[in-house]
């Protein structure tokens, strides 16, 4: 069994009253890509945070390719990637000053820095725009520039706090290319993301709940483990449909997906034509429908709505 | 045609040489959710603070509620809330704090304010939370504080950039509902986003880039308007590897990773079909599925950015 390439072992921290994160496990294989996926709040920064050394954990014990990240915080970091949340690289300096300023914090040779520049900058699609100043780029760009600027260094580990947050869908699209290149030549990739057709691509997800891993496993681990099925329905009006569904016995989780309402079921004892009379009878108009697995959103809604009330929340 | 209660017509903003707004009509009418979309550096923004009176147009004229943007701005101002996820609370003030702060600003005094600030808690789901930092508050919290703030004056418009930026999927399906409850109730709503799942929920979509209006029209008619080819959603082993293997190819229009699968547009879907199988199979990769979809509204929106010519990205 090779080191794992990042590892928690019951990791907490603690701010103040609140437990940020309470026991959290994973083990993210060599050339692995994996989903941190949670509500707000559920503590996905945090892991993160602990991960790339900011942050020292109240409890537990964090490693990246085996060396301790509180024991040995500078070892580690030569190995990983920290991509941040917000832009952290200087709004009035030009992407290629940034990724120079980069390479000389990590004392990168001057005779390697330039070959090593030229190759980021070609990798981010980044070369026709290397004169223009970061605060100039538009929202994809500058993430793009952000995700160089962690590469520098060559890292192999990468942990990426909610990369493509603000991209527009072919920016997206653009930056996942990059990460696939990634992945190929071998890099480990832990991620976090809000998009669940991004969660949809890792190898493996962790769904993140109050600070736990309360589910973890392949997307169709994690669809099929859930036990339902999802009636997928096609209604005039679906967004005053969906409402008026609610309040029939058995319809209660529909929710809007698209132009269509998806309606969890538990696949034991499913009999959707029973269930779709029952929602006419009740005035509801059904054009059209369909049964179906769950979709990685439906999965994060069920984990969702099991969680107390936000007022009643941390 | 009811009432238009945003409208622009030849919006124009240019910025020295860079025409960032070029000619942008608009109607939006009342009560209805107007989707405003585009890549990243399209001039959404800056249309928006056109529209809030907050910079002026270098040509053309809008009103806002009845309002010219440029002679009556004060009154465009007071008809409308705003709200990005960006710059909209002060992460040093509590959440009543901020509450009181923006009743300040929109002069809503007295007993009005008492009940709205007590509205805001409620349907933000922060009673009991009053004391809290707005710093100390998740993404979806937050996002509901700042839309209480921006619509504690109760007004007919509201402006919102990317209102769910860094917001999960459980929070922006809270938020819609309550967007959707908002334009039930006549307010009209005007907003920016890049969840396609979010645009769907728009009455009308317009899609700005290069600073101009590309597409616009209800979401149905966007899909189906410009994705006149037919689109193959292809489900196989090893995304990438069948992603490059798919790429260079005449029988294929464009191939994109969406989920866990790949999108492929063709006008020869026979043909199409063909090459995919012989192509994976060369690669020794697993084809399990292919079947022509309907096109999705990101589909959509990727197509006629295509079409219209090669931007940045």
């Amino acid at each position: 069994m090779p080191t794992a390439a990042i590892a928690a072992e019951r990791l907490a921290k603690r701010y103040g009253e609140v437990d940020a994160l309470r026991e959290f496990n994973l083990e993210v294989r060599p050339g692995e890509l994996f989903g941190l996926v949670g509500p707000d709040g559920a503590g996905k920064t945090t892991v993160l945070r602990i991960l790339a050394g900011l942050l020292r954990p109240s409890a537990g014990r964090a490693t990246i390719d085996g060396i301790d990240v509180t024991a040995d915080p500078a070892a580690a970091k030569s190995r990983i990637g920290y991509m941040s949340q917000r832009f952290s690289l200087s709004e009035t300096l030009s992407v290629l000053e940034n990724l120079r300023y980069v390479a000389e914090v990590w004392g990168v040779e001057p005779n390697a820095r330039r070959q090593r520049i030229t190759r980021l900058l070609e990798f981010g699609r980044l070369g026709p725009f290397q004169d223009r100043l970061a605060r100039n780029l538009s929202g994809g760009m500058k993430q793009k520039l952000a995700l160089a600027a962690c590469l520098v260094h060559q890292p192999r580990i990468l942990l990426l706090d909610e990369p493509t947050i603000g991209v527009d869908p072919l920016s997206r699209r653009d930056f996942w290319i990059i990460l696939y290149d990634l992945l190929h030549e071998g890099s480990t990739i832990l991620l976090s993301t809000p998009y669940m057709d991004e969660a949809e691509r890792c190898g493996r997800v962790g769904f993140l709940l109050d600070g736990r891993v309360v589910a973890c496993g392949s997307p169709a681990e994690l669809k099929s483990d859930l036990g339902v099925a999802v009636l997928d329905l096609r209604c005039p009006d679906p967004r005053a449909t969906a409402r008026a569904l609610r309040r029939v016995a058995g319809f209660e989780s529909s929710v809007l997906f698209g132009d269509r309402i998806h309606v969890t079921l538990p696949r034991t004892g499913l009999d959707p034509a029973a269930a779709i009379a029952r929602a006419r009878a009740a005035g509801v108009a059904v054009a059209d429908w369909r049964t179906g697995g769950p979709s990685l959103e439906d999965v994060f809604l069920a984990y969702t709505r099991a969680e107390p009330p936000p007022a009643a929340a941390p | 045609m009811s009432r238009a209660v945003v409208e622009a017509e030849g919006l124009t903003r240019v910025f020295d040489d860079f025409v960032a707004v070029d000619h942008v009509d608009l109607h939006v009418p009342a009560g209805t959710v107007f989707g405003f979309l585009g890549p990243n550096g399209a001039g959404k923004s800056t249309t928006i603070k056109m529209l809030c009176g907050i910079l002026r147009p270098s040509s053309g004229r809008a009103t806002v509620g009845g309002f010219d943007i440029v002679r009556e701005t004060e009154r465009v101002k007071a008809s409308l809330g705003y709200m990005s996820q960006r710059f909209s609370l002060y992460e040093d003030l509590t959440v009543e704090e901020n509450l009181r702060f923006f009743a300040g600003v929109y002069d809503v005094r007295g007993a009005r304010r008492a009940a709205r600030i007590g509205w805001a808690l409620e349907m933000a789901g922060l009673r009991g939370r009053e004391q809290a930092r707005a710093s100390e508050l998740a993404g979806g919290w937050r996002q509901r504080l700042a839309l209480g703030c921006a619509i504690l004056h109760e007004p007919p418009i509201l402006f919102l950039d990317e209102p769910t930026s860094g917001v999960d999927p459980a929070s922006r399906r809270n938020f819609w509902e309550m967007i959707g409850d908002l334009a039930r109730q006549g307010v009209t709503v005007f907003v920016t986003t890049h969840f396609m799942d979010e645009a769907e929920h728009c009455d009308t979509l317009a899609l700005i880039h290069g600073g101009k209006v590309v597409a616009s029209g209800s979401p149905s008619t966007l899909k189906h308007r410009h994705v006149a080819r037919a689109l193959l959603e292809v489900e196989c082993s090893d995304l990438m590897r069948a992603y490059a293997a798919l790429k260079p190819d005449p029988a294929i229009a464009s191939v994109a990773l969406f989920g866990s699968t790949l999108h492929v547009v063709a006008d020869d879907e026979a043909a199409a079909r063909a090459t995919i199988a012989a192509r994976l199979g060369a690669c020794g990769l697993a084809l399990r599925r292919v079947e022509r979809i309907e096109p999705s509204l990101e589909d959509a929106f990727v197509a006629i950015i295509e079409a219209s010519a090669g931007g940045e990205g």
